[in-house]
């Protein structure tokens, strides 16, 4: 017994046709990465001197790594909040931050244009602590380690149950000489096995201070990432450049964070067909108000200080750039604020995907739609630049889809989200909904 | 949730609240930047230029085989006996456009790197690629560490820095002043060197900045009432004189304050010797581990009980 029923396996095959669909659309997003490498970045996308940063940087960057915040903030709650009823969420926010920024550093090796030589990065004489850059690079690579550790629970718990038998099938399916003598095998997997229930507790004893780093990685990364265009004064238009940028873009990432783990929930729970795990939802999104209410006062309050409120409300490209950015959050936080509103999960699911928007919105402003760099300059990606991007989400969703059905990575529908359960007062869910500790 | 909530709400202050202090830092005290006005640089004066374009000429001859910089020519004319750059590029260091207002009022201006006295380059390259010559003052790029970030690119004010977007094994090229090349055979840049009307002057920050006040001085019917670089981004080590305004000559209106010197305060208050990210860190392990205590303390009876119905 212990803590594993938690979370559970979904029942299910693998090679659906939705994977294929998706499948097919990586595959068109790789061969434009291997158009690029052979070719160039010029040959496949519109950057340009003028915009040396697309939509790679914008999109898979900047904000992909704020959409796969879900593990940050869901983390916060559970741990510095002490609300442990919201642990059964975590491992699907963990599976994809990780996936998140494991493919934001994917796309940022296609974005550079001389990548052989990231390894300076490890070289501490080469080291620029200056550079905004510098930060978020060593952060994200740090955080994604910290992400895969947080996940390696997950990973043993079926690694110590399995029995194989898939890789076996796999095997035989190749070439029945290369699958190994059924015996000879299951010794080895034994050892494995072995290895990773040995491994188990001594990881649950440690795992805290990871989930902590966890928590304190992404802090540092996403207002650097915020910091990073604060260079860029005679660029960025006024609206969005201010001494705040790094603290807007925390709670930015934190707002996102949340609200992306609401639709998360939703849209998997629809889509395989669990109940709707209302309570948690319901509890999330009561915060998300509180979070967005002081982002919002955060950029009126810098807007009135800096004397632009004139330029926002002008309704020009820019003041509709970024209307629409502070009404999306705006109005998608009111929604919340009624709690009948935050147990209908079509509310919820209109007002999260409001709030993402505009969250993501604000960043494509800052680092796209706000920045000129001068006359003659235009950007719009290209075809192959968007079916780059593309291919990298379509890896994430394919990544996950295939994760939840060879991990326990959704809450166990048994033990919560019955019908019998009673408001947000229930206590955390019993029996060992620690992991580790102990 | 209601009963507990204030006890939570403090706690969530108390998180947000150091993110808060990190941003509400930066509005603290600037100590200035010092220009250093023994560097090198060149005083460009667009009245006496006559537009020959021998200065861009010289750029590539120079420095053409530098650094596997090998110019390209021009699309049109395969046999390589033209080249005529639009505008700087991959393989363009430094050009000479025309601003023509009217048949009387024109002006010629030339465009390369302007070895700022703080440049945000090589504030914001986070592997050291762009370097600031201590001495000499001359802003310099090593290929041979640069990841292709072209974080320069978005940082640089002036648009200087470019990228060879049609390589597949590209790099960023501006102006190094010939350090390599011209400046280290002859003790001055190339452009300067063939200029054959002297608009170009090389020497030190001081002598040319003297120099263009005289000029100003002297004939202050002729030229804008300005020397362009001598405060511009904190001070740049290319300076101008002009008979028309700056501006009109691609030349952007850019505040005294160095760019890289606010972005680097903000940072630097958040990263002070590293105390931030370390308080926060050990602040955070100190509510997680007594959280889980908690939470063990009352889960315990729970689990107990479980434990018990299982054997």
């Amino acid at each position: 017994m212990g803590h594993n029923d938690e979370y559970q396996k979904l029942e299910g095959k693998i090679f659906t046709k939705s994977f294929f669909i998706l499948l097919f659309v990586v595959l068109v997003g790789f061969f434009f990465v291997g158009v690029r490498y052979v070719k160039g970045i010029g040959a496949v996308s519109n950057m340009s001197d003028g915009y040396p940063w697309g939509i790679w940087i914008t999109y898979d960057v900047a904000t992909g790594t704020a959409i796969a915040c879900g593990g940050y903030a869901v983390a916060i709650l559970v741990y510095i909040r002490n609300r442990m009823q919201y642990h059964p969420l975590i491992r699907s926010a963990i599976l994809t931050s990780m996936f998140g920024y494991g493919l934001a550093g994917f796309s940022v090796m296609v974005d550079l244009g001389r990548p052989w030589n990231a390894y300076n990065f490890f070289i501490p004489s080469k080291w620029q602590a200056n550079s905004a850059m510098f930060e978020v690079a060593l952060c994200v690579m740090a955080y994604s380690t910290v992400l895969i550790i947080e996940f390696l629970p997950a990973i043993l718990t079926t690694i110590e149950t399995t029995k194989w038998e898939r890789i076996h099938k796999i095997g035989e399916w190749l070439h029945p000489r290369i699958a190994p003598d059924a015996q000879n095998m299951a010794n080895r997997l034994e050892w494995v096995k072995v290895g990773a229930a040995w491994l188990k507790p001594r990881l649950n004893k440690v795992l805290i201070f990871f989930i902590v780093l966890g928590i304190t990685l992404p802090t540092m990364h996403q207002s650097s990432l915020g910091s990073l265009l604060l260079i860029a004064s005679t660029k960025l238009h006024p609206l969005w450049h201010t001494g705040f940028l790094p603290l807007l873009f925390l709670i930015n990432c934190v707002f996102i964070g949340y609200a992306i783990a609401i639709l998360e929930s939703i849209i998997s729970c629809y889509s395989f067909k669990r109940p709707f795990e209302v309570e948690e939802l319901a509890g999330l999104a009561g915060l998300i108000p509180w979070v967005t209410v002081i982002w919002l006062s955060v950029v009126v309050g810098d807007l009135v200080n800096r004397g632009q409120m004139g330029a926002a409300l002008k309704l020009d490209f820019y003041s509709g750039f970024f209307l629409t950015e502070f009404l999306l959050v705006g109005i998608g936080s009111t929604i919340l604020f009624s709690r009948k509103n935050r147990r209908s999960p079509r509310w919820l699911f209109v007002s999260a995907a409001m709030i993402v928007l505009g969250g993501a919105l604000y960043r494509f402003n800052v680092y796209l739609i706000g920045f000129n760099p001068g006359k003659g300059w235009r950007y719009f990606p290209s075809f192959a630049e968007i079916m780059i991007t593309v291919g990298i989400v379509a890896l994430e969703i394919l990544g996950y889809k295939v994760f939840v059905k060879i991990f326990p990575v959704l809450p166990n529908a048994a033990k919560h989200g019955g019908p019998n359960r009673h408001d947000g007062k229930t206590a955390p869910i019993a029996a060992g909904s620690m992991e580790f500790g102990k | 949730m209601k009963n507990k909530s204030r006890r939570e709400f403090l706690k969530l202050v108390g998180v947000t609240g150091a993110g808060l202090l990190t941003g509400a830092a930066t509005a603290s005290g600037s100590e200035g930047l010092h220009v250093n006005n023994e560097e090198i640089g060149m005083l460009y004066d667009a009245t006496k230029c006559v537009g020959c374009k021998a200065c861009m000429a010289a750029c590539k001859r120079v420095n053409g085989d530098y650094g596997s910089l090998s110019y390209e020519k021009a699309k049109f004319d395969p046999d390589g006996l033209w080249d005529a750059p639009t505008d700087l590029s991959g393989s363009t260091r430094t050009l000479i456009k025309l601003f023509k207002e009217s048949e009387s009022r024109w002006s010629y201006v030339k465009y390369s790197c302007m070895h700022c006295q703080k440049p945000s380059c090589v504030s914001v390259c986070p592997v050291s690629a762009m370097t600031k010559d201590k001495v000499s003052g001359v802003v310099d790029y090593n290929k041979n560490t640069c990841i292709g970030c072209r974080y320069c690119q978005v940082a640089c004010a002036f648009n200087i820095p470019k990228f060879q977007w049609e390589k597949s094994i590209p790099q960023i090229v501006k102006c190094d002043l010939c350090k390599n090349t011209n400046l280290r055979e002859k003790g001055i840049s190339a452009c300067a060197e063939v200029c054959p009307v002297g608009a170009i002057k090389f020497g030190k920050r001081k002598d040319l900045l003297q120099e263009a006040k005289t000029r100003l001085r002297e004939n202050p019917d002729k030229y804008i009432a300005h020397v362009y670089g001598e405060h511009e981004a904190g001070g740049t080590n290319h300076l101008y004189l002009a008979s028309m305004p700056f501006n009109k000559l691609g030349l952007p209106d850019i505040k005294p304050q160095a760019p890289a010197e606010f972005s680097e305060k903000i940072q630097h208050t958040i990263y002070k010797g590293f105390i931030a990210p370390v308080a926060l860190y050990s602040t955070l392990c100190f509510i997680a581990v007594k959280n889980m205590k908690k939470h063990d303390k009352t889960d315990d009876h729970d689990k107990r009980k479980h434990d018990g119905e299982e054997r």
